[in-house]
C-alpha cells in the first residue's frame, strides 16, 4: 500500500513543530488554504508542500501542540468578511475583531478563540437601489445600508456572473438574510467574502489628477501624493514615522481610511483607539472613528498573522474602492511585515537574499504597492486607494533591501531625518531630499483649485531651500557674516520657509490641519516679505536691519491662530510700512 | 514521568534526543545527570523522530547517558505577594537564604500579548525629580522608555535615581520595582543592591540576579520571569511596577549565541532574524489595562556597543520602545551628571502625559523651544571651533550660550536632587529668557506673556 495516495484526504496529522511554522503529512491540501491546526484548532496556512510533507505557517502560538495531533483542511483561502460593520472595527491580521476577542478571552490574546469579521446577528436598514427585472452585472450596487454617516454600498460579489432582478427586499437585515434574488438562481446577501492574496477586479487602472489633500503643508504644498497613488515615507526611529502616518489617517481628504499597525506598539494603537473616536472629520464634523478602519498586529502578537495583515488590509480598502470611495491606506510598518516574511522564510530553511530576506521580498512589495491605483471599477463609477507605507530601514540606512525595493515602486518619497527630529523640526521630512513624481500630473489641479500661481511660488520656494543648502556649507566655514549681503537675506527667507511654512505642529488643535488656501497665504506672506526684503538691500538698507524687521517676527503665529486673515493682513501691512522707513532712511 | 535515554548529540546549549513521544513544542524539560543534579530546559524543536532541547544552563556534566523527561507543560513562574523583598537567582529560585516562594499562582512565562483593544492609553504622568527626563522626555505610566547609554557610563546611577525618586504627583497608590540583572558583575549587583537598602526599597522590590558568570543561556528567561512577576504584581494585586531591565546587550548576546548554536541564517552583525521580534516579546509586555488598577513601567538599560546608536540592538529597541534616553560620553568627561543627551532622547508618550490637566499648559511648547534652541546652539560650536566667537552674530552668540547654560543648569543636577515639575519648567523659562523674545517662535504669545520671566515679573508687579 502506498501511503501516500491511500490516506490522502482533509485530515492528516503533524509531524514537527518549530516555532510558527509546522510540518503535517498525509493531508491533502493546495498553496495558501486554510487549515485547522492541532486539537485546539489553531488557525494556519499552506505555505510549502514538498511531496507527502505540506509545510504550515500558523497565525497563534504553537507552544504545548504536539507531533500526531491532527491537522483539517478547510478547502479554503485565507479571505476576509466584507460588508456592513467594517467601518470602526478593529481587527488583528487576519480580522478577527479584537473588541470581540475581549469579551471571548480576555484582557490577553490567548490562542484557538475564532471570530468572525462581521457581526452576523446585527440587523441593518438595507435599502434597495434597483427594482425588478433590473440586470446587475459584476461589482453592480443594487442596494445601501446608511453604515455610520458613511454610505455602505451594497454590491454583486466581483466574481458572480449577475443577472436579472427575479425579487428584492427592503427593510432590516442581518448580513446573512438573503435581500436579493437573480433569474438565474443566485441568492445575493450584504455579505461577500474575497480571499485577502488576490487583487479585487477593477475594470481599468487610470493615471491619477487630483491630490490627496492631507492638511500637512510639507506634504501638500512640496511633495503632494495624488489620490490613488503610491508613497513611502522611511526613517530612522524616532523620526516621526508614525506621527506623520496618523496625521495622515487623521486628515487626508479621503472618504475611508484603512490604517495597518503592523508589527507596531500596543499603546500606540491605543492612542489611536482612544483618539480617533474624539477627533473630528474637517469635513464631515463627525467622529473620525466613522470612517476608518483599523488592522492591529502589534509586535508581539504572532508572526504569521503580521504578515497577513497588510494582505487584509488593503482587501478591505479595495471593497470600499469598489464602492465609487476614495480609500487611503496606511501601513505601519511594511519593514515589520517584511521582517515576519524573513522570519517565515529562515524557518522554511529558504536560500535568503539580501541581509537574510527572502529573495521575493521585491516581488511581493511591488505587488502589493500595486494594488493601489485609481480605477475604474466594474461598475464604471471611479474608486482609488492610495497606499502610503512606512519604512523603518535599521540604523537609518536607505541602502537596506526593504527601502531600496520600495523607492523603485512608490512615486512619492517622504524623506525623514533623525537630525531635523533632534531640533524638534517636526514633520521631520527632509526637504532636499525628499520627492514626488506627481508634480506634472497634478499641476492642472493646483492651476485651478488653488491659484495659477501656486505652482511658480512652490518653485521658488524649493530653489530657495536649494540656494539655501548650498550657502550653509559655506557658512559652515566662514560664519554667516562673511556672506554678500543679498545671500544674507537668502538664508533668513529660507529661514523663514522652514520655520514658518515648513514646520508644523501636530498637537497644536489649529495647527495641525492647515488648508491649502492658508498655505498658499503663508507662502505669499513669505514670498512678499522676500520681495521688500531684497528691494530694500539693492537701495542699501543692511541685512542686519532686514533680519530685525519686527512685522515678521510675527509671522509664525498665523499658524496657531484660525481665523489668521485679519492677523496677516495687519502683518503684511506693518511690514510694508517698516520697510519704506527703512528705504527711506537708507 | 517517562525518562528517555536517547541523546544523541549535545551542541553548545543544544540537546538533541531520539525517539520520543510526542512531546509539544515549548515544553519545560529536565535532565537528570548521574549524580542525580538536575538542569532545566525547553523544547525547540519537535517532531516525530527528534526534539532539540535548549538548556537554560551549562551543558557540562550532560552525556548521552543522562535522562531527559519531557515535564509536559510550558515553562510556568510561581508568583504570589510574598515575592517582594526577595532576591532570586536568573532562574527564578532564591538565593538569599531565604524560604521557598509559596505560589499563590503558577503562570506561564512567555505571557500573551496583551489585546489591543483592552489597553488604556497611559497619560499618568511620573515625576522622576530629572529634569532632562521630566522636562523635555517625560516618562508615563505603562511605558517602556529604555536608558541607551555606553560602557563605562553612570547609566547604573540614572536608573537608581529614577527608581528612587519616581512618583506620580498626589498619588499614593501601592507601587513596586522588580530588578532584572542579565550578565552584570557582581560589583555592580553589590551597587544596586545597597542602595536599595539604603533607601529601603528593597522591601517594595523583587530582585532576580543573573550575573556575569552565570549561564548565559539562563539570561533569556530572566527578564522573561521578571515581566511575569511584574505583570502578577500588577494586573492581580493592583501595583503600580516599574521593571528595570539590565543589561540588555547581554540578553540579545545570548539570543546570538543560542541562534548560532542552532545554525541559523543569521541577520544583521550575526543576531538572529527573528530579534525583533523577540524583543518585542519582552519589551510589549508593559502597559495598563483598561478597568485594573495597576501598571507596569518598564525601564530597558543597554550598552551600545562602540556607543553606536545603529548597532543593531539598540536599533531594534529603539523601534519596539516608546522612546529612548541617550547617556552621553562627551557630557560625562564635561563632569556633568546625569549626562542625559537630549538631541538623540525622545519619550514618545510624553504628549499624553503633560500639558495642562497633568503638568502645565506651556510643558510641550517650552520643551520644544529648548530643544531647537540646544540644537542651534550645539551646532554653533563647530562652526565656532573654526572661525573663532567673533565671526558669529549677536543672534548666534546668544544661541550658543543658551546651549552652555542648558547643560550647565537644566541637564546638570544632583544624584539626590529631586527637581519637582514646577522647578523644572521655571527653569526652563529662566535659560529661555536669556533668548531674544521675538526668538522663541515655538511658544505663542499667551504663554509667553504668562510665563517668561520678564513678563511674569512685570505682571506681578502690577498685581
Amino acid at each position: 500500500m502506498n501511503e501516500k495516495t491511500a490516506k490522502s484526504g482533509e485530515k492528516g496529522v503533524l509531524k514537527r513543530i518549530a516555532g510558527p511554522v509546522v510540518t503535517a503529512v498525509n493531508i491533502n491540501a493546495h498553496m495558501y488554504d486554510v487549515v485547522k491546526v492541532g486539537h485546539e484548532e489553531l488557525m494556519g496556512e499552506v505555505i510549502k508542500i514538498q511531496g507527502n510533507n505540506t509545510i504550515i505557517q500558523v497565525y497563534e502560538d504553537t507552544s504545548g501542540i504536539r507531533p500526531g495531533e491532527p491537522v483539517s483542511n478547510t478547502g479554503l483561502s485565507l479571505a476576509v468578511e466584507l460588508g456592513p460593520g467594517l467601518l470602526t472595527s478593529i481587527y488583528d491580521g487576519i480580522q478577527r475583531p479584537l473588541s470581540v476577542l475581549v469579551d471571548k478571552m480576555g484582557d490577553f490574546i490567548e490562542r484557538g478563540v475564532s471570530a468572525p469579521g462581521l457581526d452576523h446577528a446585527k440587523k441593518w436598514e438595507f435599502k434597495p437601489l434597483v427594482k425588478e427585472g433590473d440586470r446587475l452585472g459584476p461589482g453592480s450596487i443594487f442596494g445601501e445600508v446608511q453604515e455610520t454617516n458613511i454610505v455602505h454600498k451594497i454590491m454583486v460579489p466581483p466574481n458572480m456572473k449577475g443577472g436579472i432582478v427575479k425579487s428584492i427586499k427592503s427593510g432590516s437585515f442581518t448580513i446573512e438574510d438573503i435581500v436579493c434574488v437573480l433569474d438565474n438562481g443566485d441568492q445575493l446577501t450584504m455579505m461577500q467574502k474575497w480571499p485577502v492574496r488576490v487583487p479585487r477586479p477593477s475594470k481599468e487602472k487610470v493615471n491619477p489628477t487630483i491630490p490627496l489633500i492631507t492638511g500637512q503643508r510639507i506634504l501638500d504644498g512640496l511633495f503632494p501624493i495624488a489620490k490613488g497613488g503610491t508613497a513611502a515615507i522611511p526613517g530612522p526611529f524616532g523620526s516621526g514615522k508614525t506621527v506623520t502616518q496618523q496625521q495622515l489617517a487623521k486628515w487626508s481628504d479621503a472618504e475611508i481610511v484603512v490604517y495597518i499597525g503592523c508589527g507596531e506598539r500596543g499603546n500606540e494603537m491605543t492612542e489611536v483607539l482612544t483618539e480617533f473616536p474624539e477627533l473630528e472629520d474637517p469635513k464631515t464634523g463627525k467622529p473620525l472613528m466613522e470612517r476608518t478602519v483599523l488592522i492591529a498586529n502589534t509586535s508581539n502578537m504572532p508572526v504569521a498573522a503580521r504578515e497577513a495583515s497588510v494582505y487584509t488590509g488593503i482587501t478591505i480598502a479595495e471593497y470600499f474602492r469598489d464602492m465609487g470611495y476614495d480609500v487611503s491606506l496606511m501601513a505601519d510598518s511594511t519593514s515589520r511585515w517584511a521582517e515576519a516574511m524573513r522570519e517565515i522564510s529562515s524557518r522554511l530553511e529558504e536560500m535568503p537574499g539580501e541581509e537574510g530576506y527572502p529573495a521575493y521580498l521585491a516581488a511581493r512589495l511591488s505587488e502589493f504597492y500595486e494594488r493601489a491605483g485609481l480605477i475604474k471599477t466594474l461598475n464604471g463609477d471611479s474608486g482609488s486607494v492610495s497606499v502610503i507605507g512606512a519604512v523603518s530601514p535599521p540604523g537609518g540606512d536607505f541602502s537596506e533591501p526593504v527601502t531600496q525595493n520600495t523607492l523603485r515602486i512608490v512615486k512619492v518619497f517622504w524623506a525623514l531625518d533623525a537630525k531635523l527630529s533632534q531640533r524638534r523640526h517636526f514633520p521631520a521630512i527632509n526637504w532636499l531630499n525628499s520627492y514626488s513624481l506627481y508634480l506634472d500630473t497634478l499641476h492642472d489641479w493646483y492651476d485651478k483649485e488653488v491659484s495659477p500661481e501656486w505652482n511658480l511660488i512652490r518653485s521658488w520656494a524649493m530653489e530657495i531651500l536649494q540656494k539655501e543648502a548650498e550657502l550653509q556649507e559655506i557658512v559652515q566655514l566662514v560664519g554667516s557674516d562673511a556672506l554678500p549681503e543679498a545671500e544674507q537675506i537668502t538664508i533668513e527667507v529660507a529661514r523663514m520657509i522652514r520655520e514658518i511654512f515648513l514646520q508644523q505642529n501636530a498637537y497644536d488643535p489649529v495647527d495641525t490641519f492647515c488648508d491649502m488656501t492658508k498655505q498658499y497665504d503663508m507662502m505669499k506672506a513669505i514670498r512678499a516679505y522676500s520681495d521688500l526684503a531684497y528691494a530694500a538691500q539693492a537701495v542699501g538698507v543692511t541685512p542686519t536691519q532686514i533680519i530685525a524687521v519686527k512685522a515678521k517676527g510675527e509671522m509664525p503665529q498665523i499658524k496657531f491662530i484660525k481665523d489668521y486673515k485679519p492677523a496677516l493682513e495687519k502683518i503684511q501691512k506693518d511690514m510694508e510700512a517698516e520697510f519704506n522707513a527703512l528705504r527711506s532712511s537708507a | 514521568m517517562k525518562e528517555y535515554r536517547t541523546i544523541t548529540q549535545i551542541a553548545g546549549p543544544l540537546v538533541f534526543v531520539e525517539k520520543t513521544e510526542p512531546v509539544g513544542y515549548g515544553e519545560l524539560v529536565n535532565i537528570i545527570l548521574f549524580d542525580g543534579s538536575v538542569k532545566r530546559g525547553q523544547v525547540l524543536d519537535t517532531s516525530d523522530d527528534l526534539v532539540v532541547v535548549q538548556v537554560f544552563e551549562t551543558t557540562a556534566g550532560i552525556g548521552r547517558d543522562s535522562g531527559v523527561r519531557f515535564t509536559g507543560e510550558t515553562i510556568k513562574m510561581p508568583v504570589g505577594r510574598e515575592m517582594l523583598g526577595r532576591i532570586l537567582s536568573g532562574g527564578g529560585k532564591p538565593i538569599d537564604g531565604g524560604p521557598e516562594i509559596v505560589p499563590e499562582k503558577r503562570l506561564d512565562i512567555t505571557g500573551a500579548a496583551i489585546n489591543p483593544y483592552a489597553r488604556a492609553s497611559p497619560n499618568e504622568f511620573i515625576q522622576t525629580g530629572i529634569s532632562t527626563i521630566d522636562g523635555t522626555n517625560t516618562l508615563v505610566r505603562g511605558q517602556k522608555l529604555p536608558i541607551f547609554s555606553g560602557a563605562g557610563l553612570p547609566h547604573n546611577n540614572v536608573a537608581l535615581q529614577i527608581a528612587r525618586q519616581a512618583k506620580v504627583p498626589g498619588s499614593t497608590e501601592e507601587f513596586a520595582v522588580v530588578f532584572a540583572a542579565m550578565g552584570i558583575t557582581k560589583e555592580e549587583a553589590n551597587y544596586f543592591m545597597q542602595d536599595f537598602e539604603r533607601t529601603g526599597a528593597l522591601e517594595r522590590a523583587v530582585v532576580f540576579l543573573n550575573l556575569a558568570d552565570d549561564p548565559a543561556v539562563e539570561r533569556i528567561i530572566t527578564p522573561r520571569l521578571a515581566l511575569t512577576t511584574a505583570e502578577y504584581l500588577a494586573f492581580e494585586l493592583g501595583m503600580h511596577v516599574l521593571v528595570i531591565l539590565t543589561d540588555m546587550t547581554n540578553y540579545c548576546e545570548a539570543l546570538r549565541q543560542i541562534g548560532a548554536a542552532r545554525e541559523e541564517v543569521p541577520g544583521r552583525r550575526g543576531y538572529p532574524g527573528y530579534m525583533y521580534t523577540d524583543l518585542a516579546s519582552i519589551y510589549e509586555r508593559a502597559g495598563i489595562i483598561k478597568g485594573k488598577k495597576g501598571s507596569v513601567t518598564q525601564i530597558p538599560i543597554l550598552t551600545m556597543p562602540g556607543d553606536d546608536i545603529t548597532h543593531p540592538i539598540p536599533d531594534l529597541t529603539g523601534y519596539i520602545t516608546e522612546g529612548q534616553i541617550v547617556v552621553n560620553r562627551d557630557l560625562h568627561r564635561k563632569g556633568i551628571y546625569p549626562p542625559i543627551n537630549v538631541l538623540p532622547s525622545l519619550s514618545r508618550l510624553m504628549n499624553l502625559g503633560i500639558g495642562k490637566e497633568h503638568t502645565r499648559e506651556d510643558h510641550k511648547k517650552v520643551s520644544d523651544q529648548m530643544y531647537a534652541g540646544y540644537a542651534e546652539g550645539n551646532d554653533l560650536r563647530g562652526l565656532v571651533a573654526i572661525v573663532g566667537k567673533d565671526a558669529l552674530s549677536e543672534r548666534d552668540r546668544t544661541f550658543l550660550e543658551f546651549a552652555d547654560l542648558f547643560e550647565n543648569r537644566f541637564v546638570r543636577q544632583g544624584y539626590d536632587e529631586d527637581r519637582s515639575i514646577v522647578d523644572t519648567l521655571d527653569l526652563g523659562w529662566d535659560l529661555l529668557a536669556t533668548l531674544p523674545v521675538e526668538q522663541l517662535v515655538r511658544i505663542d504669545r499667551d504663554l509667553i506673556n504668562k510665563y517668561h520671566p520678564k513678563f511674569r515679573q512685570a505682571g506681578k508687579a502690577q498685581g
